[in-house]
């Protein structure tokens, strides 16, 4: 097959949930109508810390219309507490409320309405406590502690040794090291230091969390979720509800948007009490508002040593980063770990310390977010580097260039070598930028660089059934997020099975159908589910060709799939007769299975990375020096895909990370003062609109066909934000003379900055 | 959920007319009732999307009139006697409309959720201005928000349109 050229795998297909989608008839969460369904409203905490010494729903349950009213307290009757990493997020607070916004109590009535009137008759006397809002207060002796007890064990075997540190906020701890970083950096030429700040900021899916949720005669629990793991939502639900697996069903619609906001359990759990208090299905759906109470991207600071040789060469990097991973731990030791491990980006490193925490605070629990934890030490990082670069009057792309990991080179012994031509990236990015030219007086150009690995080890598995008339359903569990999943997958399929691709339909995640994939994140799903599914393919491919090699005496060999039908020297069977002959009559289906399970290895963190996903970023900016006002006029991203499955899906997908990468670096921070968050709702928190992005905004691909996924390809997606953020900082200072070390770029801060840099 | 259910002792529902999508509907409504609910709800036209609750977004963009107006701040009882477009009444006969062609063709579609929103306000500003310039469709998107598309790809497809009318 691999000689023959691709037919749709490669090309700019139209999305398969492109029609559903421009006609409103695309169904996400909280379209869905169940017979008898109630909705439920949540009472969240007034306070940031806070004894809850009395909770009373008395007088909401006995409201008119109203069907379950709940507190911490009632939930005797099942396991309360939830999380990936640690269990230790209550469904509805217990004893303790540790974040303004934790939900407390909550209810399920005949409408929001009477679900809103009826929350205003439940008492809650709280008793405040101290508070650590920010890493500092959280890490300095004799802190208020967020967590006081010790937690369950999550999910993951590898974190299930994992404690909190006991009498503190550190929440998880990790360090690598490689060679002697203290000796090297004695010694080395030129050692820059600094430290850098990365904001806590809101996904803002569009779509908020949402859930319904029902219990059916036998005992079983259905949920329809908007979540991008319905595996592990599953489990939890299992451990929470003493359920086995097999008696609960996720369902997921299509997703509005993730970005992270909907990995792992979010309002699931809360749904499932309700529905089980109230006998018959509950619908939560949060507000903007309340996702912003919901989840967020861990804030960090981060302090890196890099120690350089005089003619350039990297030498070691002492990176120490602090992870605000806020009330609960959610994924957050998961994200410190691996971030952490990668946190000299795509460069050759002899000698590394890395060391992180994960620190609790009591602000919105921090989670998943697009990058996983290595936007915020790239941003460190990258920046750091052009310091370095201006020190040894370097240029910085040719500084970047000389250091780059090649391709087939090892990031770390055990682990899966370098996957692509980081060189190639970098030389696009800044041939596109116009590197080599001077810029315009007015404007400033910078570059950054990023290396992420990928979830390892993680399973995928995908059944293909190819039916009666010839037609094609893909079985998988990855979600459509907006990503363009569906459609990659199914090009996948109708490639192997030489199918056009309205002959193939990706079933939508249905636990109790689709089998397991571990999550739709990481940028893992068109190479490891696709994988999976290039593998069913292959297998209902072989059936079909052993049917017709048996049927005329040939070898299997000798038989090609072309265009729906088995083709031999002078024969051609339309995949119908082809079943036909098999079953002997118009009915009856090939099923094939793939399945994808690396294992464990002697990479650092216990797996290999899938791939390795790496980009270049080049910005061109201008400033206003009277107000501070940073404007990004051009970006280029580079992005090394192996090869672009779908070119248009993944030029927006990468688009969109550009744009959601420039909302930290320039607009987005989720302020606290006095305790509270100041700015939780889209009234006050301002994410990119069309008029911030730049007037020319390029997302190029190196495409090397050499991916570990389907036809060479690899994950994208979340690499092109990395860079953003100090690549649009190293435009800045090339500009105008100014480091700043703290996100976002506001023009307050730039302003504050030029003011002390003082005239030029 | 708003509905037609007086909650204990709050206001009587009204009747409203409202044209929808071409067809006239007689609704009873409370005074408070939000056109975005009685679309959703009661119409079960499912097309436009809550997300900001404060005509921040544009996920619940509808057509009043042929004006753009946020469903989820709109009262439904303002719609009485007037005409109101949704995403669903956009395509005509199963033909889709040149914007919604447009945002398939340009890849101007990730997750969705702002779509509707997006062909509405797209749609009122090109009947408002059959050739606007791209300064005109970034300011017209401003009360637009998408997380997924970086918004290229939306500003391209309402251009194409724009160029291909006659």
């Amino acid at each position: 097959m691999s000689a023959r050229p691709l037919r749709v795998v490669g090309h700019p297909v139209e999305r398969v949930d492109a029609i559903e989608k421009v006609t409103g008839r695309a169904r996400y969460v909280t379209d869905l109508v169940l017979p008898g369904m109630a909705f439920a409203k949540v009472l969240r905490a007034p306070h940031p810390h806070a004894r809850v010494v009395r909770v009373d729903v008395t007088r909401a349950r006995g409201r008119a219309g109203v069907f379950a009213a709940l507190a911490g307290a009632d939930l005797t009757w099942c396991e309360p507490y939830f999380g990936p990493a640690f269990r230790d997020r209550p469904v509805l607070a217990i004893d303790v409320a540790r974040y303004e916004g934790e939900p407390v109590a909550a209810v399920a009535a005949v409408d929001e309405l009477a679900a809103a009137e009826a929350l205003e008759l439940i008492e809650v006397d709280y008793e405040p406590l101290p508070a650590a809002l920010t890493l500092d207060e959280a890490l300095r002796p004799g802190a208020p502690l967020v967590h006081a007890g010790e937690p369950l064990a999550g999910h993951f075997a590898d974190l299930s040794t994992l404690r909190p540190e006991r009498g503190t906020n550190v929440c998880h701890r990790f360090a690598y090291a490689r060679g002697d970083v203290t000796a090297t950096l004695g010694t080395a030429y030129l050692v820059v230091e600094d430290t850098f700040h990365f904001p806590r900021v809101q996904h803002y899916a569009m779509e908020p969390n949402a859930a319904v949720a029902a219990w059916d005669e036998t005992g079983g629990l259905t949920v329809w979720a908007g979540t991008q793991n319905p595996y592990s939502v599953r489990v939890e639900l299992a451990k929470m509800f003493g359920v086995p697996l097999a008696g609960i069903r996720i369902i997921v619609p299509h997703l509005g948007g993730g970005f992270g906001s909907k990995t792992y359990a979010k309002l699931e759990p809360l749904a499932a009490v309700l529905a089980r208090a109230a006998g018959r299905p509950v619908r939560v759906a949060a507000s903007a508002a309340e996702a912003f109470q919901t989840v967020r991207r861990c804030g960090a600071r981060v302090n890196v040593r890099v120690g350089l040789a005089r003619d350039g060469a990297l030498l070691a990097v002492d990176c120490h980063a602090d992870y605000d991973v806020g009330a609960y731990a959610d994924i957050g030791p998961r994200v410190v770990q691996k971030a952490t491990y990668t946190a000299t980006g795509p460069y050759r490193v002899p000698h590394v310390s890395l060391q992180a925490r994960a620190v609790y605070t009591n602000t919105t629990p921090g989670g998943a977010f697009r990058g996983f934890g290595v936007p915020q030490l790239a941003w460190a990082l990258e920046s750091l580097l052009d310091v370095a670069a201006e020190r040894l009057d370097r240029d910085p792309v040719d500084l970047r260039r000389q250091n780059l990991l090649a391709h087939g080179e090892d990031f770390a012994p055990g682990d899966t070598p370098i996957d692509g031509k980081l060189e190639e990236s970098l030389s696009r990015a800044a041939e596109a930028i116009g590197w080599t030219q001077p810029a315009a007086v007015d404007r400033g150009r910078g570059v950054a660089a990023m290396l992420k690995a990928s979830v390892a080890p993680s399973v995928s598995e995908a059944i293909v059934r190819l039916h009666a008339d010839g037609s094609a359903s893909v079985l998988v569990s990855t979600v459509e997020m907006g990503q363009g999943a569906r459609t990659a997958l199914a090009q996948i399929a109708a490639e192997v099975l030489a199918l056009p691709l309205a002959r193939v339909t990706v079933t939508p995640p249905d636990t109790a159908i689709t089998p397991y994939d571990q999550t739709t994140s990481s940028s893992r799903s068109t190479t490891v589910t696709g994988r999976a599914v290039q593998e069913a393919a292959a297998d209902v491919r072989d059936q079909l060709q052993r049917i017709v090699a048996d049927h005329l005496g040939v070898s299997p060999r000798d038989l090609v799939l072309d265009e729906g039908a088995v083709v031999a020297a002078g024969r051609r069977l339309g995949y119908p007769e082809v079943l036909a002959l098999r079953f002997g009559m118009t009915g009856g289906e090939l099923i094939g299975r793939g399945v994808v399970a690396p294992g464990r290895t002697r990479a650092p963190l216990g797996g290999s990375t899938p791939f390795w996903e790496m980009a270049v970023g080049a910005a061109e900016v201008s400033l206003d020096e009277e107000t501070g006002a940073v404007t990004v006029e051009r970006y280029v991203s580079v992005a090394d895909v192996g090869r672009a499955v779908n070119p248009l899906i993944l030029e927006g997908q990468d688009e969109g990370a550009v744009v959601q990468g420039l909302g930290h670096t320039l607009l987005e921070e989720m302020t606290y003062g006095d305790g509270h968050l100041l700015n939780g709702s889209l009234l006050a928190y301002r994410v990119p609109r069309a008029e911030d992005v730049p007037a020319v905004l390029e997302c190029r691909f190196v495409e090397n066909g050499d991916g570990s996924g389907p036809f060479g390809a690899k994950g994208a997606g979340e690499g092109s934000l990395i860079p953003v953020s100090p690549a649009v900082a190293n435009a800045l200072a090339r500009l105008s003379g100014i480091r700043l070390r703290e996100l976002p770029l506001l023009p307050e801060r730039v302003w504050r900055a030029l003011r002390a840099r003082g005239p030029r | 959920m708003t509905d037609a259910r007086a909650s204990d002792g709050g206001p009587a529902p009204e009747r409203i007319r409202v044209t929808v999508n071409g067809r006239l509907c007689e609704l009873d409504v409370v005074p408070h009732a939000l056109l975005l609910d009685v679309l959703r709800d009661r119409l079960d036209l499912k097309g436009a999307k809550r997300s900001c609750d404060a005509q921040v977004c544009g996920a619940c963009t509808v057509l009043v009139d042929g004006l753009a107006v946020s469903a989820c701040t709109y009262l439904a009882v303002e719609a009485d006697s007037r005409s109101v477009l949704t995403v669903e009444g956009l395509a005509e006969d199963a033909r889709l409309h040149p914007i919604q062609q447009a945002f398939v063709d340009h890849g101007a579609i990730q997750c969705g959720f702002c779509t509707s929103g997006m062909l509405l306000t797209a749609k009122a500003l090109l009947d408002d201005e059959p050739a606007p310039r791209r300064q005109d469709v970034l300011d017209h998107l401003r009360g637009s928000l998408c997380r997924c598309t970086g918004y290229r790809k939306i500003v391209e497809a309402i251009l194409a349109v724009a160029r291909t009318r006659p």
